[in-house]
């Protein structure tokens, strides 16, 4: 009796397939700098300021992150996709006097300037992209010129309209209270108050997150932000990628920009300017690449929550606040080495 | 042994039917002519080597067929049937893939994510749809099985590859998607010895799965290994178009090296 010679295939090494060890996967990791960094503020502050240990203090933290967060996360994945944004922080502004003027001037309910503004921020965010795209003149020029026409326009055009620097106050109009409830309002949770904002960034955060790293999009961001022409080359729709990405941001700058007036009822033209270096900052101090294609949503709120943290904890430890700049400077500074490192650590050969 | 490449290649095509067929094309940027009055016919189960120096023409000649320009004058045919593309997406529906020398992965992503770029794999048509990232994970990790390529783990961003890996995992996505025509840019201009070895023996097994493959090259003896027919381009135009039979290593060596001009060159310096 013969038994058939079962030919067995070659034992290929990956049949005991060795994982990374999980220590290189978690140093690989975007984020992995960000938190490190995170940790030790918080550590730093919690025993030098004894204001920063109570709850609403924490509630006062997660506040100020918020407001650089919820745009931070938007920049972040532009950031990814390879391309910068530096009109995110007077686009925020400008979206919030869009909003103002339309409304009081024609005296209409709140939500109508609401929805002009959006459209709006989505057509300055189209603008940049549009350009960006059919020029491949560097984002950086031309948002920079987007920069300083909102700049302008912001200022000219309220000081026009209403004779003065600021909107005028909108308190009265309808629908002020619902719009406040939803860009403005308190959340009580008994032990303590949080901003609405605060959820709002998480939600974003969350959803920004999801797209990146769990949808076909954000396969397109990274690869866009990676090497265009490669993604170009697969069929990667890379143009509407980067205006989407744009977009995106204008989206953001709008939902801040709606913080911004119904959490005081109008708004100074002049503010936003410098803004947008937070933004950029927190995207990289959470891990995002200058050059793009690598990065994350997480790191972008992880790079606002310190943010937050030293804005307030400098002045509840009672530091002179003017450290603050210099405070962000070194920062950065440590962020991007530490990037560069885990860079390298991740495309080298092994 | 079960191959990538036959599960994959298209069982409608026969050896020999013409795939592309280019006629007396020519592409123009404004008053400079960077190609003129080429002939080409890529087969089934044939591979057609374009070979050329440095501006000889040889890449505008794979951008008009892989999408990235539209070609000036002339006629391209694909399967009988007259096309122009307008962008690599249509080139890529009409079963015509391009793998580039240095562009064809996005290093910082992970193996499958490249695998899968442009081709994802959804768990619904919807917009922002999840990714079905265990069936792309595991996909990949066959097919590059059954290529021979170990890859330690399919999540390590593939600029952790060799070069000759990557190639190779850009070959096996082309065809996994149903490539009919396969473009290869130079993909061993950058390799040594034992990974260009890697990359031809994976062409040539491309070529017997009846795929019609144009292999860009400057290394005569490179294409001599896989060709059946030849074309050499030189400032644009075709100086030399000969099958197989008709062709000789040294002969394609030395029209390469500049042919006559090498040959008065040498008398000259000789003297």
């Amino acid at each position: 009796m013969s038994t058939p010679v079962t030919t067995k295939p070659p034992d290929t090494p990956d049949s005991t397939k060795p994982q990374r060890s999980l220590a290189s996967r978690i140093l690989t990791r975007p984020e992995f700098g960000a938190i490190a960094a995170a940790i030790v503020i918080f550590i730093f502050f919690f025993s030098v300021a004894a204001p920063f240990r109570t709850l609403p203090a924490f509630g006062t933290v997660l506040y100020a992150s918020s407001t650089i967060g919820i745009v931070a996360v938007g920049v972040a994945l532009l950031m990814i996709g390879g391309e910068f944004d530096l009109s995110a922080g007077v686009a925020v502004v400008t979206s919030a006097l869009v909003a103002a003027l339309t409304c009081f001037q024609l005296s209409l309910n709140v939500w109508v300037g609401v929805l002009v503004s959006l459209i709006v921020a989505l057509g300055v965010g189209f603008l940049n992209g549009y350009l960006v795209v059919r020029t491949g003149i560097p984002s950086f020029l031309i948002t920079l010129a987007t920069f300083f026409s909102l700049r302008g326009i912001n200022l000219a055009v309220t000081k026009g309209i209403t004779g003065t620097v600021a909107s005028d106050n909108i308190s009265e109009l309808d629908g002020f209270a619902s719009a406040k409830a939803i860009f403005a309002s308190d959340i009580p949770l008994g032990f303590m108050n949080i901003k609405i904002t605060v959820v709002w960034w998480l939600l974003f955060t969350a959803l920004a997150s999801w797209i990146l790293l769990r949808t076909r999009t954000g396969n397109w961001i990274f690869a866009v932000g990676g090497n265009a022409a490669s993604a170009r080359a697969v069929g990667v729709p890379v143009p509407k990628v980067k205006i989407g990405l744009f977009m995106g941001v204008g989206f953001l700058c709008w939902f801040y920009g709606m913080h911004l007036l119904f959490n005081s009822a109008s708004v100074q033209s002049g503010l936003g300017v410098g803004n947008e270096f937070r933004y950029i900052i927190a995207a990289v101090v959470g891990g995002c690449l200058l050059t793009g294609g690598y990065g994350s949503a997480i790191g972008a709120a992880i790079g606002a929550f310190i943010f937050g943290m030293t804005e307030q904890g400098i002045v509840y430890a009672g530091f002179n606040p003017d450290w603050f700049f210099t405070f962000l400077g070194v920062m950065l500074l440590l962020a991007v080495g530490v990037n560069l490192y885990i860079r390298n650590y991740a495309s080298t050969r092994r | 042994m079960t191959d990538t490449i036959e599960e994959h290649a298209d069982p409608t095509l026969h050896k020999g039917d013409a795939l592309v067929e280019m006629q007396d094309v020519g592409k123009a940027f404004g008053p400079i002519v960077a190609l003129e009055g080429i002939n080409l016919t890529v087969r089934a189960g044939e591979v057609a080597c374009v070979l050329g120096d440095n501006g000889a023409g040889k890449s505008t000649l794979i951008k008009i067929i892989s999408g990235l320009h539209p070609h000036t004058s002339g006629t391209l045919k694909v399967d009988g049937q007259d096309v122009k593309f307008g962008s690599p997406r249509d080139s890529l529906d009409h079963g015509i893939a391009t793998v580039y020398q240095d562009l064809a992965v996005v290093g910082l992503m992970e193996v499958w994510r490249n695998f899968f770029l442009g081709s994802e794999l959804r768990k619904g048509k919807y917009p922002l749809a999840p990714l079905d990232i265990a069936g792309m994970r595991r996909i990949a990790d066959e097919e590059l099985k059954k290529m021979g390529i170990s890859v330690k783990d399919i999540n390590q961003p593939i600029g952790t590859l060799s070069g000759g890996q990557r190639q190779c995992v850009a070959i096996a996505r082309a065809v996994y998607f149903g490539a009919r025509v396969l473009i290869l840019d130079e993909p061993t201009a950058a390799l040594g010895v034992k990974q260009s070895g890697v990359v031809l023996k994976y062409t040539a097994r491309a070529r017997d799965a009846g795929l019609g493959v144009v292999f860009i090259t400057h290394n005569p003896h490179h294409a001599f290994l896989v060709g059946n027919h030849f074309i050499i381009l030189k400032l644009g135009r075709r100086v030399l178009d000969k099958t197989r039979d008709e062709v000789t290593l040294e002969e394609l060596t030395t029209e390469m090296a500049g042919g006559r001009e090498l040959a008065e060159l040498s008398h000259e310096l000789r003297t």
